[in-house]
């Protein structure tokens, strides 16, 4: 079971045109830097922030993208959620597999990304868009 | 427009990317690159990407795109420079880059790129890309 978790702080960030990725990657690096993430999982967390905010563009038609730093009482994280109302994701499963692409990408987007993180869901709805959360705990 | 520079030297192209990148400055750089390439009749092309803080997918194809762009037109592209963190991201991620020539810095990228560019040397150079 997963245990509580706490929001220390938020911020919301708009996912509407390419220069938008840009700088939800910068931010997601500031809040990766703010919490002293090694060098590597800082790298690890804005590789997925690229990743998921491209696919919110892309495939979600645009949306947000809300960083938080949360805490479940024990260890510090950063937590990054990507919402949009697009389409929805039919296939899960297909869309987390290596090489499954529904535009011009290398397929790695979503299971990449879940690599990346510690904690990853999605939640989708066909016709009512999609929530992804990604946790990357210190 | 906002463009990444593409110097010259002799029979090869250097680029150093020392920016955060949007998807189109990276597509603008591929078309640059392949169009300068068949301008010049460019042999080599060297890739800096010692600045860059991530390589995610985007970034990562569009290296390989233009890697197979310059083959293509008869031209050998290195990449230099990889940080470790992004090396590490990258594998995790699932890219490996297949298909892409990678160097450890600028130095050991030109020597490579002289040795296989040279015309005496390049087709001893072909042989040696298979293994």
């Amino acid at each position: 079971m997963r245990k509580p978790t706490w929001i220390v702080k938020t911020e919301k960030l708009p996912i509407k045109d390419p220069n938008d990725v840009v700088i939800a990657r910068q931010r997601v690096r500031v809040w990766a830097l703010d919490l002293k993430l090694s060098l590597v999982d800082q790298t690890k967390i804005v590789t997925a922030a690229s990743e998921l905010a491209r696919n919110t563009l892309e495939h979600g038609g645009g949306g947000e993208m809300e960083i938080s730093e949360v805490t479940d009482g024990i260890r510090r994280g950063v937590r990054l959620a990507f919402s949009d109302h697009g389409p929805g994701i039919p296939d899960i499963k297909l869309a987390l597999s290596d090489g499954y692409t529904s535009k011009q990408g290398m397929g790695l987007g979503l299971g990449g990304s879940k690599r990346l993180m510690n904690d990853f869901t999605i939640e989708t709805e066909v016709g009512k868009g999609t929530l992804i959360t990604a946790t990357r705990w210190k | 427009m906002e463009r990444i520079p593409i110097l010259r030297m002799g029979n090869l192209l250097l680029v150093t990317i020392q920016v955060d990148m949007h998807d189109k400055l990276a597509l603008t750089l591929q078309d640059d690159l392949t169009a300068k390439i068949a301008d010049l009749g460019a042999k080599g092309v060297l890739i800096d990407i010692s600045s860059l803080e991530i390589v995610d997918s985007f970034i990562g194809r569009t290296l390989a795109n233009i890697a197979s762009m310059a083959r293509v037109l008869d031209a050998q592209t290195v990449v230099v420079g990889m940080q470790p963190a992004v090396a590490i991201t990258l594998v995790e991620l699932g890219m490996s880059l297949p298909g892409i020539r990678t160097a450890l810095n600028v130095e050991s990228g030109m020597e490579y790129l002289q040795q296989t560019t040279s015309p005496d040397l390049s087709e001893e150079a072909d042989v040696d890309r298979e293994d």
